[in-house]
Protein backbone atom coordinates (compact mmCIF):
# COMPACT_ATOMS: atom_id res chain seq x y z
CA UNK A 1 0.00 0.00 0.00
CA UNK A 2 2.58 2.58 1.08
CA UNK A 3 6.17 2.52 -0.13
CA UNK A 4 7.87 -0.03 2.09
CA UNK A 5 11.17 0.78 3.76
CA UNK A 6 13.32 -1.66 1.80
CA UNK A 7 13.03 0.11 -1.58
CA UNK A 8 13.62 3.48 0.09
CA UNK A 9 16.73 2.14 1.78
CA UNK A 10 18.03 0.69 -1.47
CA UNK A 11 17.36 4.03 -3.17
CA UNK A 12 19.35 5.97 -0.57
CA UNK A 13 22.29 3.57 -0.68
CA UNK A 14 22.31 3.61 -4.47
CA UNK A 15 22.32 7.42 -4.48
CA UNK A 16 25.28 7.51 -2.09
CA UNK A 17 27.21 4.91 -4.13
CA UNK A 18 26.30 6.73 -7.33
CA UNK A 19 28.20 9.79 -6.16
CA UNK A 20 30.75 8.22 -3.81
CA UNK A 21 32.17 5.46 -5.99
CA UNK A 22 33.05 7.46 -9.12
CA UNK A 23 34.38 10.47 -7.21
CA UNK A 24 36.64 8.44 -4.92
CA UNK A 25 37.89 6.37 -7.86
CA UNK A 26 38.48 9.56 -9.80
CA UNK A 27 40.59 11.11 -7.07
CA UNK A 28 42.41 7.80 -6.66
CA UNK A 29 43.48 8.13 -10.27
CA UNK A 30 40.93 5.91 -12.02
CA UNK A 31 39.55 8.71 -14.15
CA UNK A 32 37.67 6.40 -16.46
CA UNK A 33 35.00 5.41 -13.92
CA UNK A 34 33.73 8.94 -13.65
CA UNK A 35 32.83 8.70 -17.34
CA UNK A 36 30.88 5.49 -16.83
CA UNK A 37 28.93 6.96 -13.95
CA UNK A 38 28.28 10.30 -15.63
CA UNK A 39 26.78 8.39 -18.53
CA UNK A 40 24.68 6.33 -16.11
CA UNK A 41 23.38 9.45 -14.39
CA UNK A 42 22.47 11.16 -17.68
CA UNK A 43 20.71 8.01 -18.87
CA UNK A 44 18.97 7.82 -15.50
CA UNK A 45 17.55 11.31 -16.09
CA UNK A 46 16.35 10.25 -19.54
CA UNK A 47 14.85 7.01 -18.22
CA UNK A 48 13.19 8.81 -15.31
CA UNK A 49 11.60 11.21 -17.76
CA UNK A 50 10.26 8.25 -19.73
CA UNK A 51 8.87 6.84 -16.49
CA UNK A 52 6.76 9.98 -16.17
CA UNK A 53 4.81 8.57 -19.11
CA UNK A 54 5.32 4.82 -18.79
CA UNK A 55 5.10 4.45 -15.03
CA UNK A 56 2.85 7.34 -14.08
CA UNK A 57 0.35 7.28 -16.94
CA UNK A 58 0.87 3.89 -18.60
CA UNK A 59 1.94 5.48 -21.89
CA UNK A 60 4.48 3.22 -23.59
CA UNK A 61 6.30 5.67 -25.85
CA UNK A 62 8.81 3.93 -28.07
CA UNK A 63 10.32 7.12 -29.49
CA UNK A 64 11.62 8.76 -26.38
CA UNK A 65 15.28 8.83 -27.44
CA UNK A 66 14.26 11.44 -30.02
CA UNK A 67 14.32 13.98 -27.19
CA UNK A 68 17.88 13.01 -26.26
CA UNK A 69 18.71 13.87 -29.87
CA UNK A 70 16.83 17.18 -29.83
CA UNK A 71 18.70 18.21 -26.69
CA UNK A 72 22.06 17.09 -28.06
CA UNK A 73 21.63 18.79 -31.44
CA UNK A 74 20.51 21.97 -29.62
CA UNK A 75 24.06 22.02 -28.24
CA UNK A 76 25.96 20.73 -31.26
CA UNK A 77 24.34 22.72 -34.04
CA UNK A 78 24.67 26.24 -32.55
CA UNK A 79 28.24 25.43 -31.50
CA UNK A 80 29.03 24.18 -35.01
CA UNK A 81 27.76 27.41 -36.60
CA UNK A 82 29.59 29.54 -34.07
CA UNK A 83 32.82 27.75 -34.95
CA UNK A 84 32.47 27.52 -38.70
CA UNK A 85 30.17 30.46 -39.49
CA UNK A 86 26.63 30.54 -40.86
CA UNK A 87 23.46 29.58 -39.07
CA UNK A 88 22.40 33.21 -38.54
CA UNK A 89 21.14 33.93 -35.08
CA UNK A 90 21.22 30.25 -34.07
CA UNK A 91 25.02 30.26 -33.81
CA UNK A 92 26.19 30.47 -30.22
CA UNK A 93 28.29 28.81 -27.53
CA UNK A 94 25.98 30.09 -24.80
CA UNK A 95 24.70 27.38 -22.49
CA UNK A 96 21.49 29.26 -21.76
CA UNK A 97 20.82 29.54 -25.46
CA UNK A 98 21.43 25.79 -25.89
CA UNK A 99 19.07 25.04 -23.02
CA UNK A 100 16.40 27.41 -24.30
CA UNK A 101 16.64 25.92 -27.77
CA UNK A 102 16.49 22.36 -26.42
CA UNK A 103 13.50 23.00 -24.19
CA UNK A 104 11.63 25.04 -26.80
CA UNK A 105 12.21 22.60 -29.65
CA UNK A 106 11.41 19.55 -27.52
CA UNK A 107 8.23 21.13 -26.16
CA UNK A 108 7.11 21.94 -29.67
CA UNK A 109 7.99 18.47 -31.01
CA UNK A 110 6.26 16.82 -28.05
CA UNK A 111 3.15 18.98 -28.31
CA UNK A 112 2.71 18.22 -32.01
CA UNK A 113 3.57 14.50 -31.96
CA UNK A 114 1.76 14.04 -28.64
CA UNK A 115 -1.42 15.67 -29.90
CA UNK A 116 -1.42 13.15 -32.75
CA UNK A 117 -0.17 9.97 -31.09
CA UNK A 118 -2.22 10.33 -27.90
CA UNK A 119 -5.36 9.86 -29.97
CA UNK A 120 -4.35 6.23 -30.36
CA UNK A 121 -3.74 3.64 -27.68
CA UNK A 122 -2.03 0.36 -26.99
CA UNK A 123 0.11 -1.06 -29.74
CA UNK A 124 -0.87 1.79 -32.07
CA UNK A 125 0.57 4.32 -29.64
CA UNK A 126 3.82 2.36 -29.46
CA UNK A 127 4.06 2.21 -33.25
CA UNK A 128 3.23 5.85 -33.89
CA UNK A 129 5.66 7.21 -31.27
CA UNK A 130 8.32 4.96 -32.76
CA UNK A 131 7.49 6.31 -36.23
CA UNK A 132 7.88 9.92 -35.09
CA UNK A 133 11.23 9.06 -33.54
CA UNK A 134 12.40 7.38 -36.74
CA UNK A 135 11.22 10.38 -38.79
CA UNK A 136 13.55 12.59 -36.80
CA UNK A 137 16.30 9.99 -37.13
CA UNK A 138 16.07 9.91 -40.92
CA UNK A 139 15.85 13.71 -41.04
CA UNK A 140 19.16 13.99 -39.18
CA UNK A 141 20.73 11.24 -41.29
CA UNK A 142 19.85 13.25 -44.38
CA UNK A 143 21.53 16.49 -43.27
CA UNK A 144 25.07 16.32 -44.67
CA UNK A 145 26.07 19.57 -43.05
CA UNK A 146 25.76 17.97 -39.60
CA UNK A 147 27.75 14.92 -40.66
CA UNK A 148 24.74 12.85 -41.78
CA UNK A 149 24.82 9.43 -40.11
CA UNK A 150 28.39 9.93 -38.88
CA UNK A 151 27.35 12.87 -36.72
CA UNK A 152 29.85 15.49 -35.63
CA UNK A 153 31.97 16.44 -32.67
CA UNK A 154 31.06 19.26 -30.32
CA UNK A 155 34.24 21.35 -30.24
CA UNK A 156 33.30 23.49 -27.27
CA UNK A 157 30.92 22.61 -24.43
CA UNK A 158 27.99 24.86 -23.53
CA UNK A 159 29.33 28.00 -21.92
CA UNK A 160 28.02 29.25 -18.57
CA UNK A 161 29.53 32.08 -16.55
CA UNK A 162 30.37 30.16 -13.37
CA UNK A 163 30.23 26.58 -14.52
CA UNK A 164 32.77 24.80 -16.69
CA UNK A 165 31.17 21.73 -18.23
CA UNK A 166 34.46 20.57 -19.71
CA UNK A 167 35.59 19.86 -16.15
CA UNK A 168 34.49 16.22 -15.65
CA UNK A 169 33.90 16.57 -11.91
CA UNK A 170 31.85 19.71 -12.41
CA UNK A 171 29.85 18.04 -15.17
CA UNK A 172 29.20 15.01 -13.00
CA UNK A 173 28.06 17.27 -10.17
CA UNK A 174 25.62 19.10 -12.44
CA UNK A 175 24.22 15.81 -13.77
CA UNK A 176 23.94 14.30 -10.32
CA UNK A 177 22.29 17.41 -8.87
CA UNK A 178 19.86 17.49 -11.77
CA UNK A 179 18.95 13.86 -11.12
CA UNK A 180 18.29 14.51 -7.42
CA UNK A 181 16.11 17.49 -8.29
CA UNK A 182 14.21 15.48 -10.88
CA UNK A 183 13.60 12.63 -8.43
CA UNK A 184 12.24 15.06 -5.85
CA UNK A 185 10.01 16.64 -8.48
CA UNK A 186 8.74 13.24 -9.62
CA UNK A 187 8.08 12.09 -6.08
CA UNK A 188 5.99 15.17 -5.40
CA UNK A 189 4.28 14.89 -8.76
CA UNK A 190 3.34 11.27 -8.19
CA UNK A 191 1.45 12.15 -5.02
CA UNK A 192 -0.05 15.39 -6.32
CA UNK A 193 -3.51 16.08 -7.73
CA UNK A 194 -2.07 15.65 -11.21
CA UNK A 195 -0.27 12.43 -10.29
CA UNK A 196 -3.43 10.82 -8.99
CA UNK A 197 -5.33 11.65 -12.18
CA UNK A 198 -2.47 10.08 -14.18
CA UNK A 199 -2.61 6.98 -11.99
CA UNK A 200 -6.34 6.74 -12.62
CA UNK A 201 -5.80 7.08 -16.36
CA UNK A 202 -3.16 4.35 -16.21
CA UNK A 203 -5.51 1.93 -14.48
CA UNK A 204 -8.66 2.65 -16.46
CA UNK A 205 -8.79 5.58 -18.82
CA UNK A 206 -12.41 5.09 -19.85
CA UNK A 207 -13.49 5.08 -16.23
CA UNK A 208 -11.52 8.25 -15.57
CA UNK A 209 -13.25 9.96 -18.47
CA UNK A 210 -16.60 8.75 -17.17
CA UNK A 211 -15.84 10.67 -13.98
CA UNK A 212 -15.62 13.90 -15.98
CA UNK A 213 -11.88 14.13 -16.63
CA UNK A 214 -10.63 15.31 -20.01
CA UNK A 215 -7.89 12.70 -19.99
CA UNK A 216 -6.29 13.92 -23.21
CA UNK A 217 -4.89 17.09 -21.65
CA UNK A 218 -3.46 15.21 -18.69
CA UNK A 219 -1.73 12.73 -20.96
CA UNK A 220 -0.46 15.50 -23.22
CA UNK A 221 0.94 17.41 -20.24
CA UNK A 222 2.79 14.31 -19.04
CA UNK A 223 4.00 13.67 -22.59
CA UNK A 224 5.38 17.19 -23.05
CA UNK A 225 6.90 17.27 -19.57
CA UNK A 226 8.64 13.96 -20.22
CA UNK A 227 9.95 15.17 -23.58
CA UNK A 228 11.33 18.43 -22.21
CA UNK A 229 13.11 16.71 -19.33
CA UNK A 230 14.62 14.14 -21.70
CA UNK A 231 15.84 16.97 -23.96
CA UNK A 232 17.57 18.40 -20.91
CA UNK A 233 19.30 15.04 -20.52
CA UNK A 234 20.27 15.36 -24.20
CA UNK A 235 21.98 18.70 -23.52
CA UNK A 236 23.98 17.04 -20.75
CA UNK A 237 24.73 14.06 -23.01
CA UNK A 238 26.18 16.26 -25.77
CA UNK A 239 28.37 18.08 -23.27
CA UNK A 240 29.50 14.81 -21.79
CA UNK A 241 30.31 12.89 -24.95
CA UNK A 242 31.24 16.03 -26.99
CA UNK A 243 29.83 14.17 -29.93
CA UNK A 244 26.40 14.02 -31.50
CA UNK A 245 24.98 11.66 -34.08
CA UNK A 246 21.62 10.35 -35.29
CA UNK A 247 22.60 7.06 -33.61
CA UNK A 248 21.62 8.66 -30.30
CA UNK A 249 17.95 8.53 -31.27
CA UNK A 250 17.60 5.32 -33.23
CA UNK A 251 14.64 3.23 -32.11
CA UNK A 252 16.95 0.76 -30.37
CA UNK A 253 17.97 3.63 -28.05
CA UNK A 254 14.33 4.21 -27.18
CA UNK A 255 14.05 0.50 -26.51
CA UNK A 256 17.03 0.67 -24.16
CA UNK A 257 15.44 3.53 -22.22
CA UNK A 258 12.27 1.50 -21.95
CA UNK A 259 14.20 -1.52 -20.69
CA UNK A 260 15.90 0.58 -18.01
CA UNK A 261 12.52 1.74 -16.76
CA UNK A 262 10.99 -1.74 -16.80
CA UNK A 263 14.09 -3.31 -15.25
CA UNK A 264 14.01 -0.88 -12.33
CA UNK A 265 10.26 -1.04 -11.96
CA UNK A 266 7.71 1.42 -13.27
CA UNK A 267 5.81 1.84 -10.02
CA UNK A 268 8.96 3.07 -8.28
CA UNK A 269 10.07 6.67 -8.78
CA UNK A 270 13.64 5.53 -8.23
CA UNK A 271 13.36 2.48 -10.52
CA UNK A 272 14.80 4.11 -13.66
CA UNK A 273 17.97 5.11 -11.76
CA UNK A 274 18.63 1.51 -10.74
CA UNK A 275 17.72 0.39 -14.25
CA UNK A 276 20.11 2.86 -15.88
CA UNK A 277 22.97 1.94 -13.56
CA UNK A 278 22.57 -1.79 -14.16
CA UNK A 279 22.27 -1.14 -17.87
CA UNK A 280 25.47 0.89 -18.11
CA UNK A 281 27.48 -1.49 -15.92
CA UNK A 282 26.23 -4.60 -17.74
CA UNK A 283 26.94 -3.00 -21.08
CA UNK A 284 30.48 -2.25 -19.94
CA UNK A 285 31.29 -5.66 -18.52
CA UNK A 286 29.60 -7.69 -21.24
CA UNK A 287 31.23 -5.59 -23.96
CA UNK A 288 34.57 -6.42 -22.32
CA UNK A 289 33.82 -10.16 -22.46
CA UNK A 290 32.58 -10.54 -26.00
CA UNK A 291 31.84 -8.50 -29.08
CA UNK A 292 28.52 -10.30 -29.29
CA UNK A 293 27.46 -8.75 -25.99
CA UNK A 294 24.05 -7.72 -27.28
CA UNK A 295 22.82 -11.32 -27.20
CA UNK A 296 23.47 -12.20 -23.52
CA UNK A 297 22.41 -8.68 -22.70
CA UNK A 298 19.05 -9.07 -24.40
CA UNK A 299 18.53 -12.47 -22.76
CA UNK A 300 19.25 -11.00 -19.33
CA UNK A 301 16.77 -8.22 -19.90
CA UNK A 302 14.07 -10.59 -21.05
CA UNK A 303 14.70 -12.81 -18.02
CA UNK A 304 14.40 -9.91 -15.60
CA UNK A 305 11.18 -8.77 -17.14
CA UNK A 306 9.77 -12.29 -16.98
CA UNK A 307 11.06 -13.19 -13.51
CA UNK A 308 10.66 -9.93 -11.62
CA UNK A 309 7.17 -8.67 -12.13
CA UNK A 310 7.21 -4.93 -11.49
CA UNK A 311 10.97 -4.87 -12.07
CA UNK A 312 13.51 -4.73 -9.26
CA UNK A 313 11.34 -2.22 -7.41
CA UNK A 314 8.47 -4.69 -7.39
CA UNK A 315 10.78 -7.44 -6.15
CA UNK A 316 12.10 -5.27 -3.29
CA UNK A 317 8.54 -4.35 -2.40
CA UNK A 318 7.60 -8.04 -2.13
CA UNK A 319 10.69 -8.97 -0.12
CA UNK A 320 10.05 -6.04 2.21
CA UNK A 321 6.42 -7.07 2.61
CA UNK A 322 7.15 -10.72 3.45
CA UNK A 323 9.88 -9.74 5.93
CA UNK A 324 7.48 -7.30 7.56
CA UNK A 325 4.90 -10.07 7.94
CA UNK A 326 7.47 -12.44 9.44
CA UNK A 327 8.40 -9.94 12.11
CA UNK A 328 4.94 -8.95 13.22
CA UNK B 1 -34.45 16.10 -18.15
CA UNK B 2 -33.45 13.75 -20.97
CA UNK B 3 -35.04 13.57 -24.40
CA UNK B 4 -33.80 11.06 -26.90
CA UNK B 5 -35.12 10.69 -30.41
CA UNK B 6 -34.41 8.16 -33.12
CA UNK B 7 -31.11 7.11 -31.53
CA UNK B 8 -29.36 4.26 -33.37
CA UNK B 9 -26.13 2.35 -33.16
CA UNK B 10 -25.11 -0.44 -35.53
CA UNK B 11 -22.32 -2.96 -35.18
CA UNK B 12 -21.81 -4.25 -38.68
CA UNK B 13 -25.17 -5.82 -39.46
CA UNK B 14 -26.30 -5.87 -35.82
CA UNK B 15 -28.67 -3.06 -34.89
CA UNK B 16 -27.70 -2.76 -31.21
CA UNK B 17 -30.06 0.20 -30.81
CA UNK B 18 -32.58 1.07 -33.48
CA UNK B 19 -34.53 4.35 -33.56
CA UNK B 20 -34.80 4.61 -29.78
CA UNK B 21 -37.08 7.33 -28.40
CA UNK B 22 -36.95 8.04 -24.70
CA UNK B 23 -38.17 10.76 -22.39
CA UNK B 24 -36.90 10.80 -18.83
CA UNK B 25 -38.64 13.32 -16.57
CA UNK B 26 -36.83 15.19 -13.80
CA UNK B 27 -37.01 13.40 -10.45
CA UNK B 28 -38.32 10.08 -11.71
CA UNK B 29 -36.78 6.66 -11.79
CA UNK B 30 -37.04 5.40 -15.32
CA UNK B 31 -36.24 1.74 -15.76
CA UNK B 32 -35.15 0.07 -18.97
CA UNK B 33 -35.73 -3.63 -19.15
CA UNK B 34 -35.12 -6.11 -21.89
CA UNK B 35 -33.60 -9.50 -22.60
CA UNK B 36 -29.85 -10.13 -22.88
CA UNK B 37 -28.35 -8.43 -25.90
CA UNK B 38 -31.33 -6.09 -26.28
CA UNK B 39 -29.00 -3.09 -26.49
CA UNK B 40 -29.37 -1.68 -22.98
CA UNK B 41 -25.67 -1.22 -22.31
CA UNK B 42 -25.19 0.16 -25.80
CA UNK B 43 -27.94 2.73 -25.14
CA UNK B 44 -26.29 3.79 -21.88
CA UNK B 45 -22.98 4.10 -23.69
CA UNK B 46 -24.57 6.37 -26.28
CA UNK B 47 -26.30 8.49 -23.66
CA UNK B 48 -23.18 9.08 -21.61
CA UNK B 49 -21.01 9.73 -24.65
CA UNK B 50 -18.76 6.68 -24.51
CA UNK B 51 -20.15 5.53 -27.85
CA UNK B 52 -20.82 7.76 -30.85
CA UNK B 53 -24.30 7.30 -32.25
CA UNK B 54 -24.92 6.57 -35.93
CA UNK B 55 -28.13 8.59 -35.91
CA UNK B 56 -30.47 10.43 -33.57
CA UNK B 57 -30.24 13.28 -31.09
CA UNK B 58 -29.91 13.53 -27.32
CA UNK B 59 -31.13 16.54 -25.35
CA UNK B 60 -30.07 16.83 -21.74
CA UNK B 61 -31.71 19.60 -19.72
CA UNK B 62 -32.78 21.28 -22.93
CA UNK B 63 -29.30 21.21 -24.37
CA UNK B 64 -28.23 19.21 -27.40
CA UNK B 65 -25.41 17.00 -26.13
CA UNK B 66 -25.32 14.57 -29.07
CA UNK B 67 -21.83 15.65 -30.15
CA UNK B 68 -20.36 16.29 -26.71
CA UNK B 69 -17.58 14.01 -25.44
CA UNK B 70 -18.22 11.94 -22.34
CA UNK B 71 -16.29 14.08 -19.87
CA UNK B 72 -18.25 17.19 -20.91
CA UNK B 73 -21.55 15.41 -20.36
CA UNK B 74 -20.40 14.31 -16.91
CA UNK B 75 -19.50 17.90 -16.09
CA UNK B 76 -23.04 18.88 -17.10
CA UNK B 77 -24.46 16.37 -14.64
CA UNK B 78 -24.92 13.18 -16.65
CA UNK B 79 -23.02 10.32 -15.02
CA UNK B 80 -23.10 6.55 -15.27
CA UNK B 81 -22.13 3.39 -13.44
CA UNK B 82 -20.80 0.35 -15.27
CA UNK B 83 -22.33 -3.10 -15.62
CA UNK B 84 -18.83 -4.54 -15.36
CA UNK B 85 -17.35 -3.03 -12.22
CA UNK B 86 -14.77 -0.39 -13.12
CA UNK B 87 -12.93 0.79 -10.07
CA UNK B 88 -9.24 1.64 -9.63
CA UNK B 89 -8.02 -1.56 -7.96
CA UNK B 90 -4.62 -0.22 -6.88
CA UNK B 91 -6.11 2.77 -5.08
CA UNK B 92 -7.80 2.98 -1.73
CA UNK B 93 -11.57 3.26 -1.60
CA UNK B 94 -11.21 6.88 -0.55
CA UNK B 95 -8.87 7.68 -3.45
CA UNK B 96 -11.27 6.09 -5.92
CA UNK B 97 -14.02 8.46 -4.89
CA UNK B 98 -11.58 11.35 -4.50
CA UNK B 99 -10.64 11.09 -8.19
CA UNK B 100 -14.29 11.79 -8.98
CA UNK B 101 -14.37 14.67 -6.47
CA UNK B 102 -11.22 16.10 -8.06
CA UNK B 103 -12.81 15.88 -11.49
CA UNK B 104 -15.92 17.57 -10.20
CA UNK B 105 -13.95 20.45 -8.68
CA UNK B 106 -12.34 21.34 -12.01
CA UNK B 107 -8.86 20.80 -13.35
CA UNK B 108 -6.20 19.00 -11.35
CA UNK B 109 -3.12 20.59 -12.91
CA UNK B 110 -1.49 20.89 -9.49
CA UNK B 111 1.90 19.25 -9.36
CA UNK B 112 3.41 19.73 -5.94
CA UNK B 113 1.14 19.41 -2.90
CA UNK B 114 0.19 15.88 -1.78
CA UNK B 115 -3.40 15.33 -2.82
CA UNK B 116 -4.05 12.72 -0.13
CA UNK B 117 -3.79 15.51 2.44
CA UNK B 118 -6.33 17.76 0.76
CA UNK B 119 -8.90 17.82 3.56
CA UNK B 120 -11.69 19.33 1.53
CA UNK B 121 -11.45 16.64 -1.16
CA UNK B 122 -11.21 13.89 1.47
CA UNK B 123 -14.16 15.25 3.42
CA UNK B 124 -16.37 15.29 0.35
CA UNK B 125 -15.24 11.78 -0.65
CA UNK B 126 -16.01 10.47 2.84
CA UNK B 127 -19.43 12.10 2.71
CA UNK B 128 -20.24 10.22 -0.50
CA UNK B 129 -18.89 6.97 0.97
CA UNK B 130 -21.16 7.44 3.97
CA UNK B 131 -24.08 7.72 1.55
CA UNK B 132 -23.40 4.22 0.23
CA UNK B 133 -22.44 2.89 3.66
CA UNK B 134 -18.76 2.38 2.94
CA UNK B 135 -16.95 4.90 5.12
CA UNK B 136 -15.57 2.15 7.35
CA UNK B 137 -13.68 0.62 4.42
CA UNK B 138 -12.28 3.90 3.13
CA UNK B 139 -8.64 2.94 3.71
CA UNK B 140 -8.86 -0.48 2.05
CA UNK B 141 -7.54 -1.11 -1.42
CA UNK B 142 -10.39 -1.30 -3.90
CA UNK B 143 -8.89 -4.49 -5.32
CA UNK B 144 -9.30 -6.21 -1.95
CA UNK B 145 -13.04 -5.55 -1.64
CA UNK B 146 -15.79 -8.13 -2.03
CA UNK B 147 -17.87 -8.11 -5.19
CA UNK B 148 -20.78 -6.43 -3.45
CA UNK B 149 -18.58 -3.72 -1.98
CA UNK B 150 -17.04 -3.05 -5.36
CA UNK B 151 -20.53 -2.57 -6.80
CA UNK B 152 -21.24 -0.06 -4.04
CA UNK B 153 -17.99 1.76 -4.71
CA UNK B 154 -18.88 1.84 -8.38
CA UNK B 155 -22.05 3.79 -7.50
CA UNK B 156 -20.21 6.01 -5.02
CA UNK B 157 -17.77 7.11 -7.73
CA UNK B 158 -20.63 8.07 -10.02
CA UNK B 159 -22.37 9.92 -7.19
CA UNK B 160 -19.24 11.90 -6.39
CA UNK B 161 -19.46 13.58 -9.78
CA UNK B 162 -22.67 15.17 -8.42
CA UNK B 163 -24.94 14.07 -11.25
CA UNK B 164 -28.42 15.33 -11.93
CA UNK B 165 -29.13 12.24 -13.98
CA UNK B 166 -27.52 8.95 -13.06
CA UNK B 167 -27.44 6.09 -15.55
CA UNK B 168 -27.23 2.79 -13.66
CA UNK B 169 -26.27 -0.28 -15.67
CA UNK B 170 -27.42 -3.32 -13.66
CA UNK B 171 -26.26 -2.08 -10.24
CA UNK B 172 -27.25 -5.40 -8.64
CA UNK B 173 -25.40 -7.59 -11.14
CA UNK B 174 -23.95 -10.64 -9.39
CA UNK B 175 -24.98 -9.54 -5.90
CA UNK B 176 -26.31 -11.79 -3.14
CA UNK B 177 -29.76 -11.22 -1.66
CA UNK B 178 -28.50 -9.27 1.32
CA UNK B 179 -26.27 -7.00 -0.73
CA UNK B 180 -29.08 -6.45 -3.23
CA UNK B 181 -31.38 -5.33 -0.47
CA UNK B 182 -28.81 -2.86 0.83
CA UNK B 183 -28.33 -1.50 -2.67
CA UNK B 184 -32.08 -1.26 -3.19
CA UNK B 185 -32.45 0.71 0.03
CA UNK B 186 -29.70 3.04 -1.07
CA UNK B 187 -31.25 3.64 -4.48
CA UNK B 188 -34.60 4.28 -2.83
CA UNK B 189 -32.95 6.94 -0.68
CA UNK B 190 -31.32 8.53 -3.74
CA UNK B 191 -34.54 8.58 -5.70
CA UNK B 192 -36.12 12.00 -5.78
CA UNK B 193 -32.83 13.82 -5.25
CA UNK B 194 -31.36 12.46 -8.45
CA UNK B 195 -33.10 11.42 -11.62
CA UNK B 196 -32.34 7.75 -12.28
CA UNK B 197 -32.22 5.78 -15.48
CA UNK B 198 -32.00 2.20 -14.33
CA UNK B 199 -31.13 -0.86 -16.36
CA UNK B 200 -31.91 -3.96 -14.31
CA UNK B 201 -32.81 -7.60 -14.82
CA UNK B 202 -34.24 -8.13 -11.34
CA UNK B 203 -37.96 -7.47 -11.80
CA UNK B 204 -38.64 -7.06 -8.07
CA UNK B 205 -36.13 -4.22 -7.98
CA UNK B 206 -37.54 -2.65 -11.13
CA UNK B 207 -41.14 -2.77 -9.96
CA UNK B 208 -40.31 -1.41 -6.52
CA UNK B 209 -38.20 1.52 -7.79
CA UNK B 210 -39.44 2.58 -11.20
CA UNK B 211 -42.00 5.27 -11.93
CA UNK B 212 -41.80 4.58 -15.63
CA UNK B 213 -40.58 1.53 -17.52
CA UNK B 214 -39.41 1.24 -21.11
CA UNK B 215 -39.04 -2.17 -22.68
CA UNK B 216 -36.17 -2.63 -25.11
CA UNK B 217 -36.16 -5.63 -27.44
CA UNK B 218 -33.74 -6.06 -30.35
CA UNK B 219 -32.67 -2.45 -30.01
CA UNK B 220 -36.20 -1.04 -30.19
CA UNK B 221 -38.39 0.42 -27.47
CA UNK B 222 -41.55 -1.63 -27.87
CA UNK B 223 -43.45 -0.07 -24.99
CA UNK B 224 -43.17 2.68 -22.38
CA UNK B 225 -45.54 3.10 -19.45
CA UNK B 226 -46.14 2.91 -15.72
CA UNK B 227 -45.20 -0.34 -13.94
CA UNK B 228 -48.86 -1.38 -13.93
CA UNK B 229 -49.22 -0.74 -17.67
CA UNK B 230 -46.07 -2.71 -18.44
CA UNK B 231 -47.14 -5.58 -16.21
CA UNK B 232 -50.42 -5.86 -18.04
CA UNK B 233 -49.20 -5.17 -21.57
CA UNK B 234 -49.84 -8.03 -23.95
CA UNK B 235 -47.00 -6.93 -26.26
CA UNK B 236 -44.47 -6.91 -23.46
CA UNK B 237 -45.71 -10.19 -22.08
CA UNK B 238 -45.35 -11.79 -25.47
CA UNK B 239 -41.97 -10.27 -26.34
CA UNK B 240 -40.26 -10.43 -23.03
CA UNK B 241 -41.93 -11.03 -19.73
CA UNK B 242 -43.63 -14.10 -21.16
CA UNK B 243 -40.45 -16.11 -21.58
CA UNK B 244 -39.36 -15.19 -18.05
CA UNK B 245 -42.48 -16.92 -16.84
N1 LIG C 1 -18.46 -3.59 -29.31
C1 LIG C 1 -19.36 -4.36 -29.94
N2 LIG C 1 -19.08 -4.89 -31.13
C2 LIG C 1 -19.98 -5.65 -31.79
N3 LIG C 1 -21.20 -5.95 -31.30
C3 LIG C 1 -21.56 -5.45 -30.12
C4 LIG C 1 -20.65 -4.63 -29.36
N4 LIG C 1 -21.26 -4.28 -28.21
C5 LIG C 1 -22.47 -4.85 -28.24
N5 LIG C 1 -22.65 -5.54 -29.37
C6 LIG C 1 -23.88 -6.26 -29.74
O1 LIG C 1 -24.96 -5.37 -29.63
C7 LIG C 1 -26.06 -6.00 -29.05
C8 LIG C 1 -26.50 -5.27 -27.80
O2 LIG C 1 -25.54 -5.45 -26.79
P1 LIG C 1 -25.70 -4.79 -25.34
O3 LIG C 1 -24.47 -5.10 -24.58
O4 LIG C 1 -26.05 -3.37 -25.51
O5 LIG C 1 -26.92 -5.60 -24.73
P2 LIG C 1 -27.52 -5.56 -23.27
O6 LIG C 1 -28.97 -5.31 -23.43
O7 LIG C 1 -26.78 -4.64 -22.39
O8 LIG C 1 -27.30 -7.06 -22.80
P3 LIG C 1 -27.09 -7.65 -21.31
O9 LIG C 1 -28.42 -7.75 -20.70
O10 LIG C 1 -26.49 -9.00 -21.55
O11 LIG C 1 -26.16 -6.73 -20.59
C9 LIG C 1 -25.66 -7.45 -28.80
O12 LIG C 1 -26.12 -8.22 -29.89
C10 LIG C 1 -24.17 -7.40 -28.78
O13 LIG C 1 -23.63 -8.61 -29.24
MG1 LIG D 1 -25.69 -4.84 -20.67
Amino acid sequence: MTDSRLPTGVALITLILLAGVPLSLYYAGHIFWLDIFTRAVVLAIAAASLNLMLGFAGLASFGHAAYLGIGAYAVGVPAYYETYGGGGMIASYSGWWHLGLALGASALFAAVTGAISLRTRGIHFIMITMAFGQMLFYLLVSIDEYGADDGMTVDLTSQFSHVDLSDPVMLFGICYGSLLLLLLLQYRLKHSHFGRILAAIKQNENRTRALGVNTFYYKLTAYVLAGVICAYAGVLMANFSTFISPGMIEWTRSGELMFMVILGGTAWVFGPVVGAMIFVLLEYFLAGLTVYWHLPFGLLLILTVLLFRGGLGGMLQRIGATRGEGQS
Amino acid sequence: MLEVSALSKHYGGVKATDQVNLNVKAGECHAIIGPNGAGKTTLIGQLCGELLSDAGVIFFQGRNVTGLPMHRRVQLGLARSFQITSVFDDMTVLANVAVAVQANRGHSFRFWRPVSRNESINARALEVLRLVGMEVQHQQLAGALSHGERRQLEIAMALATEPQLLLLDEPMAGMGAEESNAMLAMLQALKGDITLLLVEHDMDVVFSLADTISVLVYGQVIETGSPAQIRNSATVREAYLGDAG
